[in-house]
């Protein structure tokens, strides 16, 4: 690790003021803690949100749950509102990585990082979820920008993420043996204005949603709609652990299991 | 049987301070002054190296000194060592290329050691590191173990044309080729034995310390075989003399044949801390392991086994193309050939065997001993074609096993090993009776039922351990006798330290050879301490390898304890006033034939030592003994296993069901911690079958360099194993023991293998069989069902 200058600002204002081109933010650290050990990220300074009490916590607000970006994963997994109205967030919150990783990691920072093959973006995005940062909301869709990019600009600071509560939910993930990340991770959702079907860990270009499927789901969410269903592998990775066109297969798997644990 | 005595199930003694964090490593080691090794480790697979400007590197804070290959050169240190010689079918001697312990001139696998930089703390060496600044040429590289000897690859040492360490075989070629032309049946098999990586859960580390005062050099260091560091270290690479040269191996957390070679970095750690007159310590990190630690595994084979028309097996002949990297570690020539082609034979009575081996170089990390060395590959060939043969003419894999074992000992193999005793068909019948085998139709009709594939494996697997008998292993090539080497000191209150050349990174040695000397000695087991790693305290030895500690080492105290009861013996004579002749010894007691005259041991231990009561003219005083143990023969664990596991068509995950080991190690002196080696070995096993496998790509860089991207067997990846003996004791040492540390990683990737093609209709599955792998075979398995 390279020397760096440790900040701990008390307010989101104060954040933004410390953040220049050579600074980063750290949240849970899960990511930039270790690429930083790696030597491979050098940032001049760093901006600890560890101190920011409004950053924090969970609470249900009429139907949407309210998520503070440095909730740790733990907190969501355990939060009975959360468990409440959507089991399947609390679900994979709980089964990120880790007890060490959980403890540490929070929403906020996984979103910003955007990390393909990462729990939460699916959870975004198939819940149609909102993201609310210091200087504006922004919608699931309009958020991730392929990998590890997202639509957050220069001191910009998520602050909090919205989730409207679905009618049923499910995530299933298939685990890289080796990093224990989604392989292929799918995220479905049944609300008033229709099916989502978000996957991750499987794009070339990040999280994403699969139409067909979604289509499929809107005119019956039963597993049995997905029966013939198939995704092309087209846009999806190929790397040592697992090639597209097996992917793409999982995919469609994850999903249809997914539907059925929805319920 | 005592409580603590052999065949005891002993609670480790050495787990106290391990699980309690007061184990002392390498890493543990601080002394005054040292400073810190950064190991500038090459980016490229094969490239020239121009030129290395460390001006600014040198001047950066801290900085005490930067060394490359050519100061070692300079200073006439001689480059690593392979230390048994292999020689080609034409009789020419295997063609080492150099192997200087910094680079010269050329760089050949990424992480090739290129500077050495050496700071006052370790961030101040990293620092400086990355202000070197090396000129690169870079080359093609040879990555490919099936490819490298081709005509038109990149050549990685001059002096081995077409990258060729070695053309080797073994066994009757026309014999072969006679029982093949007169087969009723031929099976066929290309395999791959993927690479692996070791990961020892302590990574590598070394301290060099020099005594100005003495011209004495010291290195800390994590070896399995201290002595054998220091020999190599002193006589061929030119550090110190022996006595001018002390090394130590502490606690070493795992070493699975890794920490067996003499490696640049201990090298360069020892050489430099008399260059700079400071101790100069180095850790590796986990990278540094991935890259540089010496790899297993890696081969090519085609094998093909001959069957006359009752399926008796008539011949097996086999190619193989070993991999051993872009060096000759130090014992890596040995490995793809005494310790593989002499194991085809397996369990089975085969009249005529022939195997060629050609060695390679590539731009990758060397390839040495893993855990099984050279037998894993071996039963893989074996227990794989095996089946397959017995497949194809429809008998039953247990059953066609058992009609082609070797029943009758001693057995002589065409493979030069001479099997001295077994009972294969014993631990078949016991493995068959566990894994309840006779329920497999149920089982699999009930998987079947949800959907699901239930396949069943067996591996009658055998390994050659006990290494060795010294003038047999000289006779191969070996530069080092095998034997083993022990000192029992007697204490005047009548504990006992033994010293032995033996050394434990895990295997527990402190309990067990304590089982012994509490047993023979009728001591209590408290009262013995197990002395080793430190070549100042203990006589020259030849460390832990080869599931060799029990056979061999543990020989070597017994054969010293005979002479300190034969010495006792004498001293009580003396002390109860009768003929030596008389004097019976058991149970702790010496005794006068007839008569109720005693003494118990540590009051001849006391008699020994004040000397009051005999002429110390005519017995010396004292009681200690000092023994070498060199065996007669390797020794032969075999035994079955077998896999049961069920297979979800649709996504491949496969979970293994059932485990059922019946190993015959012959005697047991602490079945509690054979039955962990058992686990250990059979979840490495499972990980080379299931889970792990070293990728390079084209350009030579390892892809697989960390524990993202290398998968290692977790609890959660394994089943819970069901693991029984039968005995036979071994003929060929005092105690019966043939060795247990090796047998489950030889024994467990044929056995999930077979498994696995069981469930898929018989498709092949290369290792490591990941659930995308597992998959395909699936489909295509479902899909050729469907078209029947």
């Amino acid at each position: 690790m390279y020397a760096f200058t440790y900040h701990q600002p008390n307010d989101v204002a104060a954040a933004v003021a410390l953040l220049d081109e050579d600074a980063k933010l750290l949240a849970g650290g899960q990511t930039l803690l270790p690429t930083m050990k790696q030597r491979l990220a050098s940032p001049a300074s760093i901006v600890d949100l560890g101190k920011i009490g409004e950053l924090s916590g969970i609470s249900r607000e009429g139907e949407t749950i309210v998520i503070g970006a440095m909730t740790r994963h733990a907190d969501v997994a355990a939060n009975a509102a959360v468990h409440q109205a959507i089991p399947a967030l609390a679900a994979l919150a709980g089964g990120i990585g880790d007890p060490h990783v959980r403890n540490r990691g929070t929403i906020g920072g996984s979103l910003a990082n955007n990390d393909p093959a990462a729990d939460y973006p699916a959870a975004v995005l198939a819940l149609g979820a909102t993201i609310v940062t210091n200087k504006r909301e922004l919608a699931a869709e309009a958020f991730f920008h392929g990998l590890f990019e997202t639509a957050l600009g220069e001191g910009e600071i998520i602050v909090k993420v919205r989730f409207p509560i679905p009618q049923k939910a499910a995530y299933q993930k298939f685990r890289n043996p080796a990093s224990r990340f989604a392989l292929v991770g799918v995220f479905v959702t049944q609300t008033k204005g229709g099916a989502r079907v978000a996957v991750t860990g499987a794009g070339a270009s990040g999280v994403f949603r699969v139409n067909a499927l979604e289509a499929a789901l809107g005119a019956s969410f039963a597993a049995a709609a997905l029966k013939d269903a198939t995704v092309p592998a087209e846009g999806l990775n190929t790397d040592m652990h697992a090639d597209a066109a097996y992917r793409a297969h999982l995919i469609v798997v994850l999903a249809r299991r997914a539907v059925a644990a929805a319920g | 049987m005592s409580a603590t005595g052999i065949g005891a199930s002993v609670k480790r003694t050495e787990d106290i301070r391990f699980i309690t964090g007061k184990g002392h490593y390498t890493d543990d080691i601080n002394r005054h002054g040292q400073a810190y090794a950064y190991f500038l480790r090459s980016p490229h697979a094969h490239a020239t190296i121009n030129k290395i400007d460390a001006s600014a590197a040198l001047k950066a804070p801290g900085v005490v000194a930067i060394f490359t290959g050519d100061d070692i050169a300079a200073d006439k240190v001689g480059g690593l060592i392979c230390g048994w010689m292999i020689h080609s079918k034409d009789g020419s001697p295997m063609k080492a290329g150099a192997h200087p312990a910094l680079a010269q001139g050329k760089v050949r696998y990424v992480g090739d050691h290129v500077a050495v930089v050496i700071a006052d703390t370790y961030a101040q060496a990293r620092e400086a590191g990355e202000k070197i600044v090396v000129d690169y040429g870079v080359l093609p590289a040879a990555t490919d173990t099936a490819t490298t000897a081709k005509p038109g690859a990149p050549q990685v040492h001059d002096v081995a044309p077409n990258n060729t360490v070695y053309n080797w075989h073994i066994g009757d070629k026309a014999a072969t080729d006679a029982a093949f032309a007169a087969a009723a049946h031929v099976t066929k098999l290309d395999l791959i034995n993927n690479r692996l990586i070791p990961n020892a859960m302590e990574p590598r580390a070394a301290v060099g310390e020099y005594d100005s005062g003495t011209d004495a050099l010291t290195l800390y260091t994590t070896s399995q075989n201290p002595h054998v560091a220091r020999l190599v270290l002193s006589a061929f690479i030119g550090i110190a003399p022996e006595h001018k040269l002390r090394v130590i191996a502490p606690d070493v957390g795992g070493g699975f044949g890794s920490k067996i070679f003499i490696y640049a970095e201990e090298t360069v750690c020892v050489w430099a801390a008399k260059k700079i007159d400071r101790p100069v310590k180095w850790t590796a990190d986990r990278t540094e392991a991935f890259l540089s630690d010496a790899h297993g595994r890696d081969h090519v084979t085609h094998a093909e086994l001959a069957l006359d028309v009752g399926g008796k097996i008539t011949g097996l002949r086999v190619h193989t193309i070993a991999n051993l990297g872009a060096y000759l570690s130090t014992f890596s020539s040995s490995v793809p050939t005494y310790l593989y082609g002499l194991l085809l034979s397996g369990q089975y009575n085969i009249p005529a065997i022939y195997c060629e081996v050609d060695a390679v170089y590539t731009n990758t990390a060397p390839v040495d001993a893993y855990r099984g060395a050279g037998r894993p590959e071996a039963t893989f060939v074996v227990e794989r074609i095996v089946e397959i043969a017995a497949r194809q003419l429809g008998r039953d894999p247990g059953e066609f096993r058992r009609a082609n074992f070797v029943t009758s000992f001693p057995h002589q193999t065409p493979v030069i090993l001479a099997y001295d005793a077994g009972n294969y068909g014993g631990a078949l019948d016991k493995a068959l009776a566990l894994a309840d085998y006779k329920g497999i139709g149920a089982r699999k009709a009930a998987s079947a039922a949800k959907g699901k594939l239930r396949g069943i494996g067996f591996s009658a697997y055998i390994e050659a351990c006990g290494l060795a008998p010294s003038a047999a292993v000289g006779s191969l090539g070996a530069g080092v006798g095998l034997w083993e080497s022990a000192e029992v000191r007697v204490n005047p209150i009548g504990t006992v330290e033994v010293l032995t050349g033996s050394h434990s990174h895990g295997q527990g040695h402190e309990t067990t050879f304590a089982q012994l000397v509490s047993q023979r000695l009728g001591i209590p087991f408290e009262n013995v301490s197990i002395v080793h790693g430190d070549t100042d305290k203990v006589q020259m030895g030849m460390g832990t390898y080869g599931s060799r500690s029990g056979a061999v080492g543990m020989s070597a105290v017994s054969k010293a304890l005979d002479k300190i009861e034969a010495k006792a013996k004498k001293v009580a004579g003396h002390v109860l006033e009768a003929s030596e002749q008389d004097i019976e010894f058991k149970d702790g007691k010496f005794t006068v034939k007839g008569t109720d005259k005693a003494i118990d041991f540590a009051s001849v231990a006391l008699q020994a030592y004040i000397a009051h009561k005999f002429n110390g003219q005519e017995l010396e005083p004292g009681l200690k003994e000092t023994a070498f143990w060199d065996p007669t023969n390797f020794t032969f664990p075999a035994g079955v296993h077998i896999c049961e596991l069920e297979i979800d068509p649709e996504t491949g995950v496969t979970t293994i069901d059932r485990w059922t080991a019946v190993d015959d190690f012959g005697a047991l002196i602490n079945p509690m911690i054979v039955e962990g080696q058992v686990h250990g070995g059979v979840a490495q096993g499972i990980g080379q079958a299931m889970l792990e496998g070293a990728v390079y790509n084209g350009d030579g860089q390892l892809l697989t360099a960390s524990f993202m991207d290398y998968c290692m067997p977790r609890a959660d990846d394994l089943p819970s194993f069901r693991v029984e003996t039968i005995e036979t004791r071994c003929p060929s040492n005092p105690l019966g023991i043939k060795g247990c540390g090796e047998a489950g990683a030889i024994a467990a990737p044929p056995a999930v293998i077979n498994a696995i093609t069981d469930a898929v209709g018989h498709e092949d599955v290369a290792m490591p069989a990941t659930a995308q792998v597992i998959w395909r075979a699936a489909q295509k398995a479902i899909l050729k069902r469907a078209a029947e």
